[in-house]
C-alpha cells in the first residue's frame, strides 16, 4: 500500500460523518418540505378543516377547494334549493351541501390560461431572439463585446417597479396595458439578458470546429448555424427555454401593475380568491397547488443545469 | 451579419429598458402625475432629489431594506455554507436530497407570500403550532406583530433562498482540487486548520457571487412581501420598493417616485461595481 492511499482514505469523508451529514440533511430537507406539504393537504381540506384549531393533520379529503376555485357561487334558501332539481353532477352536489348553487366558471381558468400564453410566448421569443445573440457574441467579432454583454446583463439589475413606471406611461401611449401581447413583449425583454447570458455559454461549450468543416463542404454560414449549431446545443436552449418560462410564469410586480383583467395571470389572482367571510382558504390552496405543480416538475428535470441557470451561466457544475 | 444577429434583442432592450430609463429620468426632473396627464408639466430641476434625500419615510425604508439585506444574507450564507458542506460528504442519495431542498427557490415569490400567510395565522397556522409545540410562546402573529414581521420576511425568504447559496457553494467546494487536503494531511495539518486555510478561502469566491446575486435580488425585492405583509404592520416592513410603489401607482406622485427609481437604481448599479472589483481581487488572490 503506497503513501498516497493512504493519505487519500484520511481525506475521504469517514463513514460515520457521512452518516450524520445525510441525517442532517434528511432533517432540513424535511422541514423545508413542510410548507409545501401543508399547502398541497390545504387544498383537499374544507374550509372549517383548514381553520381549525389546533391545525388538522388527519382529515376526510374533499375537493371543495378545486370545486370553489373553478366555479362562482351564491348562497341560496333552503326553501329555493329544495325547488330545484336534483344536482346533475358530483360537484354541484357538493356545492348545494353548502346551501348555495353554481352560477358559472370562476375567472381562475382564465387566468391560468394568460400565464400559459404570456409564459410560452415570451418565452419563445427570448429564446428565439437570444440564441441569434449568443451565436454572434460566441463567433463573431462584434465591437464593444464585453460592454455590450454587460450592457444585456445590466438590465437586469433594474428594480422592477423602477422600470414600470415609464414601461405604465409608453404603454398607455401604444394601447397595450393590459393586453396579452404587451406583457408578451415585456417578459421577452426581460428575459432576453437571461436567455443570452446562457446560451452563449452552451454555444461557446461547442466547438468552432464542426461548423468551420460544414462550411469548408460548401455550406453558408447560416445553414452551418442551422444544421451544426443548433441541433448541437438543442439541450441548452431547451434548459434555457425552462428558466425564462419559469420566470415569467412567476412574474408579479409587472404583472400586478400593467394588468388588471384581460391579461392579468395568475400569481396577483391567486390572493383574491375571495370566499364568503375573507380567504377562501382550500380554494387558495388548490390554486397554488395547481400553480406551482409544473414548476416542481420542471425543477426536477432541470436539476442538472440550475446552478448554471441562476447564475446566468456564471458557474456551470 | 453580426448585428443581423444581435440587432433585435439591442432593439427590444433599447425600447422596453434604455428608452423608459431615460424617460424617467427626464421625469425625474418634474412634477408629472401619471393620473393627471393633461396637467401643466413643470420643470422642478433638483428639486424632487432634494425633498427625496430630506424624506424621513424614505430614510425609515432604506433602513428596513438594509436589515432585510443584511439578515436574510446573513443567514444565507450560514444555512446554505454549511448544507453544502454537508451534502459535499456524499452519502448516498445525496442527489435526490439536493433536488428536494432545491424546490422553494424555483416558485413564484408572490405566491409564496401568500401561502406564508397562511402558515403564519395566530390560530390555524402551522408556523405557531409547531413554535409552541417546542416552547409555549403563547399567542403571537408573525406578520402582525411590528417586532415581529420583519423577522417573518427574513425567515421566509430565508426558507427560499438558502438553497440558492447551497447550490453555489457546492459548486465552489467541488472545484476544490483533493491534493491540497492530501497534501495538508501529509503536513500533519489538523481538519479544523484544513477548514480555515483550504477550504474557507477557495470557497470565498463563491460565496461572494451567492451574495452579490442575493444582494441585488433583495435589494430589490417587493413581490413576495407585498403579499405577505404588505410593507405592515404599519411601516415596519415597507421596503424600498414598496415605498416606490405607493408614490408612484397610489399616491400618483410620480415626478418624484421617478428621481426616488433613479436613486435606487444607481445605489444598487454602484454597490454592485464596487464589489464586483472587490471579488476580483479575491478572486485573483
Amino acid at each position: 500500500m503506497s503513501a498516497l492511499d493512504q493519505a487519500r482514505s484520511i481525506v475521504e469523508p469517514t463513514p460515520f460523518s457521512r452518516r450524520l451529514a445525510a441525517v442532517v440533511i434528511l432533517v432540513y430537507a424535511l422541514v423545508s418540505s413542510i410548507p409545501l406539504a401543508w399547502i398541497v393537504a390545504t387544498s383537499f381540506k374544507t374550509p372549517s378543516d383548514a381553520i381549525a384549531y389546533p391545525p388538522k393533520l388527519v382529515f376526510t379529503p374533499s375537493l371543495e377547494g378545486y370545486v370553489n376555485l373553478f366555479t362562482a357561487r351564491t348562497r341560496q334558501t333552503p326553501e329555493y334549493l329544495a325547488s330545484l332539481p336534483p344536482p346533475e353532477t358530483w360537484y354541484e352536489e357538493l356545492v348545494r351541501k353548502r346551501n348555495m348553487v353554481i352560477t358559472g366558471p370562476s375567472r381562475f381558468a382564465g387566468r391560468y390560461a394568460n400565464s400559459l400564453i404570456i409564459g410560452f410566448g415570451s418565452t419563445f421569443f427570448a429564446v428565439f431572439l437570444g440564441t441569434l445573440a449568443a451565436y454572434a457574441f460566441s463567433r463573431f467579432r462584434i465591437p464593444l463585446k464585453e460592454d455590450l454583454l454587460f450592457f444585456i446583463l445590466s438590465t437586469r439589475m433594474f428594480p422592477p417597479i423602477a422600470v414600470a413606471i415609464p414601461v405604465y406611461l409608453m404603454y398607455r401611449q401604444l394601447g397595450l396595458t393590459d393586453t396579452q401581447l404587451g406583457m408578451i413583449i415585456l417578459y421577452t425583454a426581460v428575459n432576453l439578458s437571461l436567455s443570452v447570458w446562457l446560451l452563449k455559454g452552451f454555444i461557446d461549450e461547442i466547438p468552432k470546429e464542426y461548423e468551420e468543416a460544414a462550411m469548408v463542404d460548401g455550406y453558408s454560414r447560416l445553414q452551418a448555424f442551422r444544421k451544426v449549431v443548433l441541433p448541437q446545443a438543442a439541450a441548452g436552449i431547451a434548459a434555457t427555454a425552462i428558466f425564462c418560462l419559469i420566470f415569467a410564469w412567476n412574474e408579479y410586480a409587472f404583472a400586478l401593475l400593467l394588468t388588471s383583467g384581460l391579461a392579468q395571470t395568475a400569481p396577483p389572482f391567486i390572493p383574491n380568491i375571495i370566499g364568503e367571510g375573507g380567504l377562501d382558504w382550500p380554494a387558495v390552496a388548490a390554486g397554488t397547488t395547481l400553480f406551482l405543480l409544473p414548476v416542481m416538475i420542471f425543477t426536477i428535470i432541470l436539476r442538472r443545469h440550475l446552478l448554471r441557470g441562476i447564475t446566468f451561466g456564471a458557474l456551470r457544475r | 451579419m453580426a448585428w443581423l444577429f444581435v440587432a433585435p434583442t439591442l432593439f427590444l432592450l433599447l425600447a422596453i429598458n434604455i428608452f423608459p430609463l431615460l424617460w424617467n429620468i427626464y421625469l425625474s426632473f418634474t412634477n408629472y402625475k401619471a393620473n393627471a396627464p393633461n396637467r401643466p408639466l413643470r420643470w422642478l430641476g433638483l428639486r424632487n432629489y432634494e425633498r427625496l434625500l430630506s424624506n424621513e419615510d424614505i430614510w425609515a425604508s432604506m433602513q428596513v431594506t438594509a436589515r432585510f439585506v443584511f439578515w436574510s444574507i446573513l443567514l444565507q450564507v450560514v444555512l446554505g455554507f454549511a448544507l453544502a458542506w454537508l451534502l459535499n460528504r456524499r452519502f448516498r442519495g445525496h442527489g435526490f436530497w439536493t433536488t428536494v431542498i432545491v424546490v422553494p427557490m424555483m416558485l413564484s415569490p408572490a405566491v409564496v407570500g401568500v401561502f406564508w400567510t397562511y402558515l403564519f395565522q395566530p390560530q390555524a397556522g402551522i408556523f405557531n403550532y409547531i413554535v409552541n409545540f417546542f416552547y409555549d410562546f403563547g399567542d403571537f402573529t408573525m406578520i402582525g406583530d411590528p417586532d415581529l414581521a420583519m423577522w417573518a420576511i427574513v425567515l421566509v425568504d430565508t426558507w427560499m433562498w438558502t438553497p440558492f447559496v447551497m447550490l453555489i457553494c457546492l459548486a465552489g467546494l467541488r472545484a476544490i482540487p483533493e491534493y491540497l487536503y492530501e497534501a495538508a494531511e501529509v503536513d500533519g495539518a489538523s481538519s479544523w486548520r484544513q477548514f480555515w486555510t483550504i477550504t474557507v478561502p477557495l470557497v470565498l469566491p463563491f460565496l461572494m457571487l451567492a451574495v452579490l446575486f442575493r444582494g441585488i435580488e433583495n435589494f430589490k425585492m417587493f413581490d413576495m412581501v407585498v403579499e405577505l405583509t404588505s410593507g405592515g404592520p404599519g411601516s415596519a416592513t415597507e421596503l424600498a420598493s414598496i415605498y416606490l410603489k405607493r408614490e408612484a401607482f397610489e399616491k400618483w406622485r410620480t415626478g418624484f417616485s421617478a428621481a426616488l427609481a433613479v436613486v435606487l437604481f444607481v445605489t444598487v448599479f454602484g454597490v454592485a461595481n464596487i464589489y464586483v472589483k472587490l471579488l476580483n481581487r479575491v478572486k485573483e488572490r
